[in-house]
């Protein structure tokens, strides 16, 4: 069993094969008080990342003019130059998934061979899913498959130069409107698919894996133990996790920001609540309100009921979209888009030579390093919730389900709404992004409810997003502590309403969410590296089901 | 009086528990009670321990130390948490009506202003339990 001898370290549930290393958790922290506040934080990364979120905020706001375009300009030269690296990478993420399903390694049990899971499948799934994708959905589920079929319409179109000047997928499909419909749903689906939930699932595998497995502290740096050894315990590491931190705040603040935005257009359409400054700070206040009580409240006490909520309150809202909705055709579409999202999948993940540029640049890479950007702290948290579960099973549910889940949700909300427009309803297509999806309910029966449960949704979203990212960035500036004192979940918080005002009030909402997507480079090839390490780790576990199973030892 | 004593110890901050320990022993020595030691953790790897395994042998070896040299009979639990640091209070209550505990008696920090905001685990498991609860400060 294991190899307790070797290591000198209990091994956990079952057999495993934990790594051996003098690092002690907790070794660079430092356990202050400022003020009555007792603290706990690793040393140079709580630090460190606190005072560049700072500054970074400070530079935008004192010199907008030059460094909001410097910001836009790097992510945009980044997404095209390096469009065919992006999407190179997410498929590598989806292959190395798609292979542990099937290959014997995924039969390693996180936590030990006899490890039991920690949650139910159903507040685990709510869980995962309300960390990981939650508010696009509300938002690009309406819009997202009229443009790629209103472009698809609109035919190829190339400018004097021999580029193509349209927006559309692929060869595009000029007035044809049943392959415009599969091509927009396709590349649709494309973008809330396979891709970026391997993108998640490799992140999240590899932090369990080294962490319940290797028990190594469950912070970013770990999952590069294989490559760079002990210099991940030094400045190699830090910098990794700075950066970790660094892409989640920026990436929550900037999008808590946005969408105090679109929730106050919705809020108008449908009470003529005014969009103001003062309005929209209040939703920021109010939002980063009810995430700090849910952090406060804790994992199964907040979190963890505050995802179910949310799980239970989509779901009444698809079913409802598809019994008042064309019920037969969206049943229908859901399956004529997954065969078009498999027909065209090749194509469109196909990184080089592509004659689409504005399509795969602009859309697909970009999302690409969105989706990369967001995932150390997606990752860190599903990771944490995912104790127990084979690597089978593991990828099984966060890869195949939600993506399942997200083209079923796409086919109700995108393509009622595409038959909508193509019959006629100009008013979707014409609506500005964060009111589409109230336009498309205002034409089914029983809108004011609907639209009501729209709202409610798209702010629970937002603190499901919110709280479960205060607690990832507090474990990783504790150095992997899970319990680290109260009052720093309640900083990093209160921290991110804060640079989501700040921004929201000076301007560089924008700016600084370019530069959160910008980090999804670094953390690609990080990511890369992360694939290695996964598959040593887990070729180093003893393979092993269920609990009480023989477990054979591991070769070394 | 009493039969069984809940002792809640943090095995990350030993050094400090000696005071607690000290009267956990000799009110058990004086009462004939047994001493019940509960650590609380999580499973993910901490300072402690790597995994709930080597933490519940930790506690396990902790206990088994202070029975030898005070000669109290005790016992060790452990608990694993999702998220420690907010319900490791209600844990604790909830633990010893379970265990059977009939005295608690843990360590706790002098309170501050601090703890008009976040209470302490002490104050908490004094306020919320129906047994007689000692706090050593």
């Amino acid at each position: 069993m294991g190899s307790e001898a070797d290591t000198g370290i209990e091994s956990p549930d079952g057999a495993a094969n934990p790594i051996d290393t003098d690092y002690e958790i907790g070794q660079d922290n430092i356990q202050t008080e400022i003020g009555p506040f007792g603290l706990d934080v690793h040393n140079p990364v709580f630090l460190v990342s606190g005072l560049a979120i700072v500054a970074f905020v400070f530079l935008t706001l004192a010199f907008q003019s030059s460094v909001g375009p410097m910001f836009n300009d790097l992510r945009g030269w980044l997404t095209s130059t390096f469009d065919w690296f992006f999407l190179s990478a997410a498929n590598v993420f989806v292959i190395l998934c798609l292979f542990l399903i099937v290959s014997p390694l995924g039969r390693v049990r996180l936590g030990g061979a006899d490890a039991v899971p920690d949650y139910s499948y159903s507040g685990w799934f709510a869980m995962l899913f309300a960390a990981g994708m939650g508010i696009g959905l509300m938002f690009y589920g309406v819009s997202e498959p009229i443009s790629h079929f209103t472009s698809s319409m609109g035919g190829v179109a190339v400018g004097d130069d021999g580029l193509r000047t349209d927006w559309a997928p692929l060869g595009a499909a000029a007035g044809d409107p049943d392959a415009a419909f599969d091509l927009g749903m396709a590349a649709t689906i494309f973008h809330w698919g396979l891709h970026p939930w391997a993108i998640y699932a490799t992140v999240a595998l590899a932090l369990a894996l080294f962490s319940f497995n290797k028990g190594l502290p469950l912070t970013m740096r770990s999952v590069f133990y294989p490559i760079f050894g002990e210099r991940v315990w030094g400045w190699t590491g830090h910098v990794i996790d700075i950066l970790a931190v660094f892409a989640t705040l920026f990436g929550l603040a900037t999008s808590l920001g946005f969408g105090a935005e679109q929730a106050n257009a919705g809020l108008d359409f449908l009470f003529g609540i005014p969009v103001t400054d003062g309005s929209k700070v209040f939703l920021i206040i109010a939002i980063t309100g009810v995430a700090l009580i849910s952090v406060l409240a804790g994992l199964d006490a907040g979190v963890k009921r505050l995802s179910e909520i949310n799980m239970v309150l989509a779901a009444l809202l698809l079913v409802f979209v598809v019994l008042v909705g064309p019920t037969m055709e969206i049943i229908k579409g859901f399956f004529t888009s997954l065969v078009a999202y498999v027909e065209y999948l090749p194509a469109l993940s196909n990184p080089v030579g592509r004659t689409d540029a504005n399509f795969s640049q602009g859309w697909t890479s970009f999302y690409w390093a969105w989706w990369i950007s967001w995932s150390p702290f997606v990752g860190m948290f599903i990771a944490r919730v995912s104790r127990g579960r084979t690597v089978r099973e593991f990828i099984t549910c966060v890869l195949i389900i939600p993506s399942l889940v997200c083209v079923f949700w796409m086919t109700a909300f995108g393509g009622t709404a595409v038959h909508m427009v193509s019959e006629g309803v100009t008013a979707i297509a014409e609506a500005g992004l964060p009111i589409k999806l109230f336009t498309m309910l205002e034409q089914l029966p029983m809108h004011a409810i609907t639209s009501f449960l729209g709202i409610v949704l798209v702010i629970v979203f937002f603190v499901t997003s919110s709280d479960s990212g205060s607690l990832v960035i507090d474990t990783i500036t504790a150095g992997g502590k899970v319990d680290a004192p109260v009052p720093q979940r309640v900083f990093w918080c209160t921290f991110e309403g804060l640079v989501a005002i700040a921004l929201l009030l000076g301007g560089g909402l924008g700016s600084l969410q370019a530069m959160a997507v910008s980090t999804g480079f670094p953390f690609a090839i990080v990511l890369l590296l992360a694939c290695y390490s996964i598959i040593q780790g887990l070729r180093s576990e003893p393979h092993a089901v269920g609990p009480k199973s023989e477990a054979t030892p591991s070769e070394d | 009086m009493y039969q069984k004593m809940l002792v809640p110890v943090d095995l990350a901050h030993i050094e400090k528990l000696d005071k607690a320990v000290k009267t956990a022993t000799d009110l058990a020595a004086h009462y004939k009670a047994e001493i019940c030691f509960l650590a609380v953790g999580t499973n993910t790897p901490s300072e402690v321990a790597h995994n709930p395994k080597e933490f519940e042998q930790k506690i396990s070896v902790f206990a088994e130390d202070v029975s030898r040299k005070s000669g109290i009979a005790t016992s060790a639990v452990a608990e694993i948490a999702h998220d420690p640091a907010v319900d490791l209070g209600k844990i604790l209550v909830s633990k010893a009506d379970e265990l059977g505990a009939d005295v608690i008696v843990m360590a706790s920090h002098v309170p501050s202003v601090a703890d008009h905001i976040f209470s302490s685990h002490g104050g908490y498991v004094a306020s919320h339990s129906d047994h007689s609860v000692f706090l050593v400060r």
